[in-house]
Parts: structure tokens; C-alpha cells; sequence
């Protein structure tokens, strides 16, 4: 087989990764698109593997520590995702600003109370 | 460097062609189709939960180009891991964050088409690159590379100390997603002994419905 085969859908793969990070308001969809890019990245490790045929098998090894971090990952990170709807009552990334620049959350917050009133 | 090309397989460009693709290249090319256009409605549907099982179309494709690339134990892996556990967490994180079922408009941000042209724009250079570079490597592909015994070898000879490290870090992680999602507020007085706080006739009635 071809290496550029594995090589190219592994690329496409991650950018749609990149497209769905930055384009999702969603937390969980944001955490989808991560694995998205994970998955890309795994399979670029056993197409190389394949290639390189290592002694150590050393891109098969990383693949399953790979799989392993990202399950971990998505664990921790819908843990985080859920205290944070339970404290403030959005998973919306754009709505979440509490560490942002304090000038633009300072607009955001007038504009909501703004909201509120109207 | 011309060592470790030489060692990594053959480079024969005049005999292995992409006008003649071989039995297993085709059925990569139709399942990496199938994968990308997964992933491309996974990620820009605006169904959530559509999302979510366009992932496991996604990563049960992957598993399958896994096993084209006779990484047998990964493929299994993937199916048991991702589309066992993780799309099932994703789907409960949706459901517990109040996903609304049908379409929701907003799902999609306003920086849609920054977004699009930064993923084209790295589309682009990684695939001319890609391309450039291994456009005449050719994967010798043997049986039994990534066999469940293969892999307890080399993952239990060489690899053992990552691995323990590894599962140092799952427990780690296990152990702050419970303190990260348990309820501070709801901590239930643990009575005393001498100091019996609730009355004594539910305490008597308690024990009698048992």
C-alpha cells in the first residue's frame, strides 16, 4: 500500500478536526472535534509503524497510549464540562469569558444585563 | 538518513503506481471516504446528537482502515474504547448539558468561515506536503505485525514502564473526575454515637419496614 494513502486521509482528518474545534459553541462537540484529531493522529502513527516496521513496534505502542490519554481525556474533560454547566448554566464557549479579557467580558456582561432589562 | 530510508521498506516508483491500485488500496480509499465524510457531517451538522453518532460512523471506519493496516489489536482496541466508552460519554455529557434534541441554529459560532478558511488553508499545506514527501514510499504489509501476541510482546518487553506510568495516570484522572463531579453541597451529617439525631420513632419504623 501506498504510504501517502494513510498519510493524506490522516491529514484531512485532523483538519477537519481544526475546522470543528474552531467553528462548535458547543463544549462537547469541541471535545468531539479533539478526538477527531486524535483519531488522525493514531492513524498516522500505524501507517508509519507499518512503514518503518520498528523492532520496538514503538507507533503501535504510542497508539494505544494515545487511545488511553484521550479516554482519560474525554473523562476529565466532561467532568470539567459539567461543573461548569452546573455553576453557571451554559456549555456555550463563546458564553464562557470568567478568564477572558476583562474589557470585552466587562461588554458582554452589560450587554446581557442590557438584555435582560429589554 | 538514506539508512533509515533504506531500511523502511522499498522505493520502487517505477513498479508501484497509483494508476494500479492494489486490492487493499481500494478498499482504504472507499472506507477513508466514508470516514471523511463522517467526520465533515459530524462536525458540521447542527443536530447535536446527530454529531454524535456521525463520531462513531467516523471512528468505526478508522478502525477498520486500522485493521487494513494489520494493527489487528488497535482496531479492537478502537472499537472497544471509542465507540464503547467515549461516544457514550459524549452522548450523556450531551444529555446531562441539556442538548436540545432537534436542530438548534446556534450550534455553529460566528467565527464559521475563520474557521473554514484556517482548516482549508492547513488542509491544503499538509496534503501538498504529504504528498511531496512520501509520494513513493511503498507499506509492505505482512500479517501478524500487530497481532494480540505481537503487541503483549513488544508492550510488556519494552514498554512496560510507560505502561505502568500510564496506569498511574488513568487512576489520577479517575480520581479527579470524581472530586470534579461529586456534589460538595449535598453531604449527608454522619450521626454521632450518644448523639442520636433523628427521632427515635423513625428509627424504630425504619427498622421495621425492613
Amino acid at each position: 500500500m501506498h504510504l501517502a494513502y494513510p498519510a493524506v486521509l490522516a491529514a484531512l482528518l485532523f483538519c477537519v478536526g481544526v475546522y470543528g474545534v474552531l467553528a462548535r459553541r458547543n463544549v462537547v462537540l469541541v471535545l468531539m472535534s479533539v478526538e477527531l484529531m486524535l483519531n488522525a493522529v493514531n492513524l498516522n502513527l500505524v501507517a508509519f509503524d507499518a512503514w518503518l516496521r520498528d523492532a520496538l513496534h514503538a507507533g503501535q505502542a504510542l497508539t494505544l497510549f494515545t487511545i488511553t490519554v484521550a479516554a482519560a481525556e474525554i473523562g476529565l474533560g466532561l467532568a470539567i464540562v459539567l461543573l461548569v454547566f452546573r455553576t453557571r448554566g451554559t456549555a456555550d464557549v463563546d458564553r464562557i469569558t470568567a478568564l477572558g479579557d476583562p474589557a470585552e467580558a466587562a461588554d458582554e456582561t452589560a450587554t446581557e444585563e442590557a438584555q435582560a432589562a429589554a | 538518513m538514506s539508512t533509515l530510508l533504506a531500511a523502511a521498506g522499498s522505493l520502487e516508483p517505477a513498479v508501484r503506481s497509483f494508476l494500479s491500485p492494489t486490492g487493499q488500496e481500494i478498499v482504504f480509499l472507499l472506507v477513508g471516504i466514508a470516514v471523511l465524510g463522517a467526520a465533515v457531517v459530524s462536525v458540521t451538522t447542527k443536530q447535536l446528537v446527530h454529531a454524535a453518532l456521525w463520531l462513531v460512523v467516523t471512528l468505526g471506519g478508522l478502525a477498520v482502515e486500522f485493521l487494513l493496516l494489520t494493527a489487528e489489536f488497535i482496531a479492537w482496541v478502537q472499537v472497544l474504547i471509542y465507540l464503547g466508552s467515549v461516544v457514550v460519554l459524549v452522548l450523556f455529557g450531551l444529555m446531562l448539558t441539556r442538548a436540545p434534541i432537534g436542530r438548534s441554529p446556534d450550534a455553529d459560532s460566528g467565527n464559521r468561515w475563520v474557521a473554514l478558511a484556517v482548516a482549508l488553508a492547513a488542509a491544503g499545506t499538509l496534503v501538498t506536503l504529504v504528498v511531496d514527501a512520501f509520494r513513493t514510499s511503498w507499506i509492505d504489509l505482512s500479517p501478524g505485525a500487530g497481532s494480540t501476541e505481537a503487541t503483549g510482546t513488544y508492550l510488556f518487553r519494552y514498554w512496560v514502564l510507560p505502561f505502568e506510568a500510564l496506569s498511574v495516570l488513568l487512576l489520577a484522572a479517575l480520581v479527579g473526575a470524581i472530586v470534579l463531579s461529586r456534589n460538595g453541597k449535598g453531604r449527608i451529617p454522619r450521626p454521632r454515637p450518644g448523639k442520636l439525631r433523628t427521632p427515635v420513632r423513625s428509627v424504630t419504623a425504619a427498622s421495621k419496614e425492613r
